[in-house]
């Protein structure tokens, strides 16, 4: 069964499918419970930091009003705390007291190990070896959390393979774990469950724009890598008249150049070829470097509710270096990706999801 | 007679390796279609599936393996795969063609038995597995059912897994198909304890190894689990 157009699904091992079903019915259960989102709401404001800024860049993009949705101030400096959080929740309402993950950039591996410090649960990070050299601050800063961080020395050593291993972690331990996806991916009912988790994202940009401009943006931009920050802040807004422009890695743009392909437990559009076999996405990028796609954003390229394009390297870099001089803010090189094209964007009023700052980019920028 | 079913990877020397194990006393041979992200699979099937990729093994020379692997043994030929692949060539089409190249069912290691039942194949179930799942992966599968001995991948484990005959009686009671055990299966003494509780045994990683060291070493493999299947196992 498909879930969302010919998208998502379930393509995984018979061993995870009870599994998903647990995790589904739990799912909807907290969701309906008030006490799930009490807890949630309390963690995110006390512990995180929620609500986020709405910063107008001024300098930035001159002759425009572009705001920046400020998850770069998020404790730990990513969006990837509010999906942690929320299914770290969720695990132990499930009773799972060890955690796996899977982590690019490095930045859902610190958002996992952070929540697993604060709960008390065992965590262990998948990362691919280039990974760990291109985002060495991350991976010194989960060890400090206490998590164990696994190498993972085959295939592409980035994003897609330590998925893989992530998931055939959770495969041998299903019983005692939960898999904390770091992205609107995999099997049914994650991508939902990310979504739902990253909406906060756009319900507060929302509010928050319609507060200091008395309308709505004529378009919201977001990088999409594996799509959470985008699908989060395209919540806020799929239902109004609002461009929603998610923006790609030009050397990793699944929704670009992909086709339909199966990976990672969902269809979705993958770099892939003729014959179904995976390709590698190259980006400077880590949080970008995947070739899949949250099956939701497929779904919205389809049916044209949300345009895809993408920016190269230089691009992003070039825009990392301008935040930096114009703002006095240092983007991570995930979203500097949107503020490539956002800056450009034949439009007004816009706002662009600064998912994360730049600190453990340091040595990709100079 | 119990069954001994041996998976190989496709490849330039499958076809060759596949009567070697049939000399050896291979009732069934599974045939790998390599995939580039087999979620089910431990170290040496993934590392078997990259190295024939490399080598050039996409669907279209997997379905010509397949008929040359036919063209030298009677025994039952069986693809094993992903959803990917069904995916890229089409599923109607795919099963069409590989029936056409010789094959005589399928295995799809991430197509759960709810899924497009309209597919003809070998169905598996697990450890974690409800009896409702088991009944209807058992309704739905061609000729006999795949247990997946153990909650993990593939590869070889020290012991046979303690979860095996648990799973065997859920089975049993739901369904009278034939069981075949596979996963973490693969010395002689293991598939001989596994041959006890079920119909047949499925070994993957320990026969890729024995064929990497070529034809005869892979025969003799056989041979040693074959011989350890008609033995029976001494309980003790
Ligand atoms: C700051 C930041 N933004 C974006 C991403 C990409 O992920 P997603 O597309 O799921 O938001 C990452 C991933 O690591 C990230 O660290």
């Amino acid at each position: 069964m498909l879930t969302y157009g010919e998208y998502g699904g379930r393509f995984v091992p018979e061993t995870l499918i009870p599994a998903l079903d647990e995790l589904e019915a739990g799912w909807r259960a907290a969701f309906a419970d008030d006490a799930f989102h009490a807890e949630l709401h309390d963690l995110l404001t006390r512990y995180a930091g929620r609500p986020t800024p709405l910063t107008l860049a001024e300098r930035f993009a001159p002759g425009k009003r572009l705001y920046l949705k400020r998850e770069d101030l998020l404790h730990t400096g990513a969006h990837k705390l509010n999906n942690a959080l929320g299914q770290a929740v969720l695990a132990r309402r499930l009773g799972k007291r060890r955690i796996v993950a899977e982590t690019g950039a490095g930045q859902h591996g610190v958002a996992t190990a952070t929540v697993c410090a604060r709960f008390g649960l065992e965590c262990v990070v998948y990362m691919g070896s280039e990974d760990m050299e291109r985002q060495r601050p991350n991976v010194q800063r989960m060890h400090l959390l206490g998590a164990e961080v696994r190498a993972v020395e085959f295939g592409t050593r980035t994003l897609k393979e330590a998925t893989s291993e992530a998931i055939r972690d959770w495969i041998a331990n299903v019983e005692t774990t939960h898999y904390l996806i770091g992205s609107c991916v995999g099997p049914h009912p994650y991508p939902e469950l990310v979504r739902e988790l990253q909406s906060v994202i756009g319900r507060e940009a929302r509010e928050q724009v319609l507060a200091v401009e008395g309308r709505l943006p004529d378009a919201v931009v977001a990088c999409v890598g594996g799509g959470s920050n985008a699908i989060g802040i395209f919540a806020g807004f799929v239902d109004d008249d609002v461009r929603l422009v998610g923006v790609e890695a030009a050397g990793a743009a699944s929704l670009g150049g992909g086709r339909p392909a199966v990976l990672h437990g969902a269809r979705s559009s993958v770099l892939a070829d003729a014959d179904g076999q995976v390709l590698d996405a190259h980006s400077i990028s880590a949080g970008l470097d995947y070739p899949g796609v949250g099956p939701e954003h497929a779904h919205l390229r389809d049916s044209g509710r949300a345009e895809y394009v993408g920016a190269s390297d230089e691009e992003a870099l070039a825009a990392f270096h301008r935040l930096a001089r114009t703002e006095g803010i240092l983007p991570a090189l995930e979203p500097a990706h949107a503020l490539a094209r956002a800056a450009e964007l034949d439009a007004e009023l816009v706002v662009v999801c600064l998912s994360g700052r730049g600190d453990k980019d340091l040595a990709q920028v100079t | 007679m119990k069954q001994l079913a041996v998976y190989l990877m496709c490849g330039r020397g499958t076809p060759e390796l596949a009567e070697a194990a049939v000399d050896g006393g291979a009732d069934l041979v599974e045939l790998g279609f390599p995939f580039s992200d087999p979620l089910a699979d431990g170290p040496v099937v993934r590392a078997a599936a990259e190295r024939a990729l490399a080598e050039g093994m996409r669907t279209e020379a997997c379905l010509e393996c397949l008929a040359s692997t036919r063209e030298r043994v009677a025994v039952p030929l069986v693809p094993m795969t992903y959803a990917a692949l069904f995916e890229a060539y089409g599923w109607e089409r795919l099963a069409r063609d590989a029936r056409t190249a010789g094959a005589d069912s399928l295995i799809v290691a991430d197509l759960p038995a709810d899924e497009r039942p309209e597919l003809e194949r070998v169905q598996l179930v697990a450890p974690t597995s409800t009896d409702e799942r088991i009944r209807l992966a058992a309704e739905r599968t061609d000729g006999w059912l795949y247990l997946v001995t153990l909650t993990g991948t593939t590869g070889a484990r020290d012991a046979l897994s303690p979860a095996l005959p648990g799973l065997v009686s859920r089975a049993r009671a739901a369904t009278s198909v034939p069981l075949y055990a596979g996963f973490g299966i693969s010395t002689p003494d293991q598939a001989a304890a596994a041959a006890e509780l079920c119909d047949g045994v499925v070994v993957g990683s320990a026969a890729l190894l024995a064929a990497e060291e070529g034809a005869t070493a892979l025969r003799r493999y056989v041979a040693s689990l074959r011989s350890a299947l008609d033995a029976g196992v001494t309980v003790g």
